[in-house]
């Protein structure tokens, strides 16, 4: 550990692939599994949680030195939850297909393990600035995750990218893949897949460590 | 109402639309505590327990405090702030009373409050439209499914964790393959039709 500053970059970095909230950490699983039926729920679900994330990761850094510490995560619920309600009523207004597709997991982001981690690791520490961003790191990177999750399903499940044909005409959908059963093999094989680059990075840095 | 529709409600809850394997929630713990089927099978006493207790006070203070002043939109912040105090109160109730259930139950009580198992159960019930009975049955037979759902997975990762898996699947995605095996055969009760 050093005690300098990790770069904007090395934090971008770290919050899509080294700590990812989901392919590494594994937080937040519910959400991950249930909504990525195809590219644009996930998509969708991403960018809500990471709203609520860097707003929430924001209020309770301005108010760490105010609220005592017995009953913190009382308070950080109570903050997140305030926070999800003002986006759900925005999404019912705005977007009311994406509430149809999402619809129970947009109030369940107040029990979204990322979010309440976040908070108690990052933002009750660290000052305002740096724990927006931190926020915008891990919402981008579960953003990725789930995006990318969305999107293999969508492929092998339905044969379309947002809608659109793009395999090829004989092309037979998989439909286990949009099933909850491929929402487990997906993130399972997404997960290995992972391991298995760490594990190759590791061999490859084992010398100098 | 009627019988049939209660047992309806609570065949389709345990079995059908199982909180695991295709509703997802409550994976967070099912994850991460079902190596074991002992503790697997003490986590299941105690979300069954709080659950059916949270959704019978929730669906009241929905019914007759939320709706009368006209504040459905905050029904999140209400259920997520009476479920952390509800499980406190048991929690407290538990160690005073019936001690040896809070030995054995102890410390999974805590970890409730985070299950989105809980919370999903008290907006389902509201947004399903149940009344008091139907909620309580239905949370009822969801914690029970969930219940069932991680004993069985603890019993097949406890064999799993004796076999001989690729570097890279070890741990949490083998978990995951396995749950989707499971998932599969849960898939096979979606196209049962009840009788009532």
């Amino acid at each position: 550990m050093t005690n300098n500053k990790p770069t904007l970059k090395a934090r971008l970095f770290e919050g899509l692939f080294d700590k990812n909230p989901i392919l590494v950490q594994l937080l937040g699983t519910c959400p991950t599994l249930a909504t990525t039926t195809s590219l644009q729920n996930g998509f969708g679900m991403g960018v809500s949680a990471m709203a609520v994330l860097i707003l929430s990761n924001l209020l309770i850094s301005l108010l760490r030195k105010f609220i005592p510490k017995q009953v913190r995560i009382a308070a950080y619920i109570v903050i997140i939850s305030g926070f999800v309600t003002a986006v759900e009523l925005l999404i019912k207004a705005y977007l009311p297909e994406l509430d149809k597709s999402l619809g129970l997991f947009i109030p369940l982001i107040v029990v979204n393990c990322i979010i309440l981690a976040r908070a108690e690791a990052y933002a009750s520490k660290n000052g305002p600035v740096d724990s927006m961003l931190d926020g915008l790191f891990m919402g981008l990177g579960f953003t990725f995750a789930l995006s990318l999750l969305g999107a293999i399903r969508e492929i092998l499940g339905a044969g379309t990218l947002l809608g659109f044909n793009v395999m090829w005409p004989s092309y037979k959908p998989m439909l286990i893949f949009v099933l909850p059963a491929g929402a487990f093999l997906t993130l399972g094989c997404l997960i290995a897949a992972v391991n298995a680059i760490q594990n190759y990075a590791k061999k490859k840095s084992g010398g100098k460590q | 109402m009627t019988i049939g529709s209660l047992i309806g409600i609570l065949i389709t809850s345990i079995l059908i639309e199982n909180y695991i394997f295709s509703r997802f929630l409550g994976i967070c713990p099912f994850l991460g505590l079902s190596e074991k089927p002992s503790t697997a099978v003490g986590m299941g006493c105690a979300v069954t327990f709080v659950m059916t207790i949270s959704s019978a006070v929730t669906w009241l203070v929905y019914t007759f405090i939320l709706v009368p002043a006209g504040l459905e939109y905050l029904k999140t912040i209400a259920f997520i702030l009476i479920i952390a105090s509800l499980v406190q109160l048991i929690e407290m109730f538990l160690k005073k009373s019936v001690p040896s259930l809070y030995t054995a139950l102890g410390i999974y009580l805590p970890l409730i409050t985070t299950n989105c198992a809980i919370l999903g159960a008290a907006l389902l019930c509201i947004q399903n439209e149940y009344n008091l009975l139907e909620s309580i049955i239905f949370s009822f037979g969801s914690a029970v499914g969930w219940t069932m759902a991680i004993v069985i997975f603890a019993g097949v990762r406890a064999r799993v964790a004796f076999s001989e898996t690729p570097k890279c699947f070890k741990g949490t995605p083998i978990a995951l393959v396995t749950a989707c095996l499971i998932a599969m055969a849960f898939a096979g009760f979606q196209g049962v039709e009840l009788p009532f």
